[in-house]
């Protein structure tokens, strides 16, 4: 460690401001780090801002009047034409999204934390040798894996189908990572062999007692996975070709093309943009207690 | 101790039982989606379709490294390697170093109200990829962006800069996510080791510099070989960009160009391409993490 050396270093360069040094450089500093802070949050938040106002305006607003600022309020007239637009496929679309997301989130969140918990708490022959191989597909990448995935369901003739999106994405290797380190942490040995004692199997005892404990680094899975079902792209694109089928990114990917053709669509892709979101961000916000302390528990170690 | 012999065999049983119930859904799985595909992916790339004369059925038979040879005189695909790679060496280390400047500022006590401050940075990461990209290109098209002023007179979807506009899409949506890594790296340093720098009178900027950053370089080196992973495999921003710049060609980044080559269809060339791409990925996040361990132990 570099540490003390350089803070004894500093020391003995004797260069140590006065009290009214120390104030000084900490107004600055703190007028400098707000400066900072608020730029960035300009820079983030901006094109959201934007987004929120386009999406309440008028058709002819939308290009003449100020980008930022709203203009006649015409939100709910715009929401419906985006959820009545060819039968309400924008609708189907939010659905299939919440079926892939949720259903695959969830389903992968429990996989993967009995096979983290099975890795953490039971000694077994070649237990090193397995999870290092899953540590291993944290580093294939989804995208990677997707024409692969295509080659393979074509030779089923299962392209096309809900299950070519839904299955793929039940397996979640950081999610047993992360279970692993989290169960070694936070399920005492002696709390299950208790349960042992109470005559509670050890199925049992994984789903009324280590899930529990486990909870944050659950809901870190589920989310991460949520968001990555979510937002996957590639795997839909290449597997899909009816768009009853169509995930909400994929559905406004498509709208968005046709742009060019049929020019009253851009409000709709605007509209749909938004709507697409705000289940995330709410999720995000809803859980963020659980998810924050996930992350610092456990995603690092 | 009797008792406790007695029960050891059934309990050993039951283990082994449970230990099936654990792990058996998730391992029948990967081999399924991960492993299986991959195995298959390196098998069709190996074959190669043969015709007898011009108007012959065709037939796949197996061709050796025939597909391989084709991926290494294929120059579009190399130049599409090229153009990430030249995408990753500027637009991750800046994405990281502004990720690290904001955790550190939201570590320091510099910093009032640092809770908003980090759910407006991380919100961004909430907008799927499709999204932002969609949202950005509009934001870069003259006659809509709210910066009229900047996009009349710099064209952000040219073909010297869209591949930079891009690189603001990914950095606009990644760098909260990076950010909160590091942040809580941060959040975990214990303490004390502060109280000894401030008592010798070290300011924040030193503490920083001399304490904090050499702590969390095993973020720094998480978060960059992920950052790396995206960059190669870079597909939905450019795919949406298609739409808004005709600079964007169908051979861009490398998974456009398996996604071109598989809908020709030459599915064993995409194939080749694709084990191509994964081992260079591989190669590089693997090398990323060695070099990094090294430096971080002088």
């Amino acid at each position: 460690m570099t540490v003390p050396t350089d803070t004894r270093a500093l020391r003995t360069q004797g260069a140590r401001p006065s009290r009214d040094g120390g104030i000084r450089e900490s107004v600055v500093s703190r007028t400098v780090a707000m400066a900072v802070m608020v730029v960035a949050t300009l820079y983030f938040l901006t094109p959201l801002w934007w987004l929120l106002v386009a999406s309440t305006k008028t058709r002819s607003d939308f290009t003449s009047t100020n980008p930022l600022w709203f203009a006649d309020f015409a939100f709910f007239d715009n929401i419906a034409a985006v959820v009545t637009y060819r039968d309400g496929v924008f609708l189907r679309w939010l659905g299939n999204s919440a079926l892939y997301a949720g259903v695959g989130a969830l389903l992968a969140t429990v996989i993967a934390a009995m096979a983290g918990y099975a890795i953490a708490k039971y000694a077994f022959r070649g237990r090193e040798t397995l999870f290092n191989v899953i540590l291993g597909g944290v580093l294939v990448p989804a995208t990677a894996l997707a024409l692969p995935l295509f080659l393979l369901f074509s030779q089923a003739g299962a392209t096309n189908t809900i299950w070519a999106v839904l299955l793929p994405s039940l397996v979640s290797p950081f999610g047993v990572y992360l279970s692993r380190i989290y169960a070694s942490a936070s399920v005492p040995d002696e709390i299950i062999e208790a349960a042992r004692i109470d005559g509670a199997g050890e199925v049992r005892t994984f789903f009324t007692v280590a899930t529990r404990l486990m909870a944050p680094a659950l809901v870190t899975i589920f989310l991460f996975q949520f968001v990555a079902i979510w937002n996957n792209f590639f795997l839909p694109l290449i597997m899909l070709r009816d768009e009853n089928l169509f995930p909400v990114t994929l559905g406004l990917y498509v709208w968005n093309t046709q742009v060019s053709q049929i020019p009253d669509i851009r409000a709709l892709v605007v509209v749909g943009s938004l709507l697409s979101i705000i289940p995330l961000i709410v999720t995000f916000l809803a859980l963020q207690r659980f998810w924050q302390s996930g992350l610092a528990n456990g995603g690092l170690k | 101790m009797a008792t406790d012999t007695a029960v050891r065999p059934s309990r050993a049983v039951r283990h082994r039982r449970a230990l099936a119930v654990f792990l058996v859904p998730f391992l029948s799985l990967f081999v399924l989606f991960y492993v299986v595909p991959i195995l298959y992916a390196v098998y069709q790339s190996l074959l190669t379709v043969e015709r007898d004369g011009t108007f012959g059925p065709a037939v796949q038979v197996f061709g050796g490294l025939t597909q391989y040879v084709a991926v290494f005189q294929n120059e579009p695909f190399w130049s599409s390697i090229g153009r990430v790679l030249a995408f990753g060496v500027v637009q991750v280390p800046i994405m990281l170093g502004v990720a690290l400047v904001l955790a550190l500022l939201l570590d320091s006590p510099l910093v009032r109200g640092s809770k908003f401050f980090r759910l407006a940075f991380f919100a961004p990461y909430a907008v799927p990829s499709v999204i932002a990209a969609i949202m950005w290109g509009f934001l870069y098209s003259p006659n809509l962006s709210p910066f009229s002023a900047v996009t009349s007179s710099v064209d952000f979807l040219s073909a010297e800069t869209v591949l930079w506009s891009i690189a603001n899409v990914v950095t606009w949506v990644y760098v909260g996510y990076n950010m909160l890594i590091i942040y809580s790296a941060l959040l975990s340093i214990p303490q004390e080791i502060y109280e000894a720098a401030r008592l010798d009178g070290a300011g924040q900027f030193r503490i920083a510099w001399s304490i904090k950053i050499p702590l969390v370089v095993p973020a720094l080196v998480l978060t960059g070989i992920f950052s790396i992973i995206g960059t190669l495999q870079l597909l939905a921003e450019p795919q949406v960009f298609q739409s808004f710049s005709s600079a964007v060609t169908s051979t861009f980044t490398p998974n456009l160009t398996i996604y071109s080559t598989a809908s020709v269809p030459n599915i064993s060339l995409a194939a080749a391409m694709s084990v191509v791409l994964a081992l260079a990925t591989f190669v590089l996040s693997f090398t990323v993490l060695k070099l990094t361990q090294r430096r971080a132990s002088l």
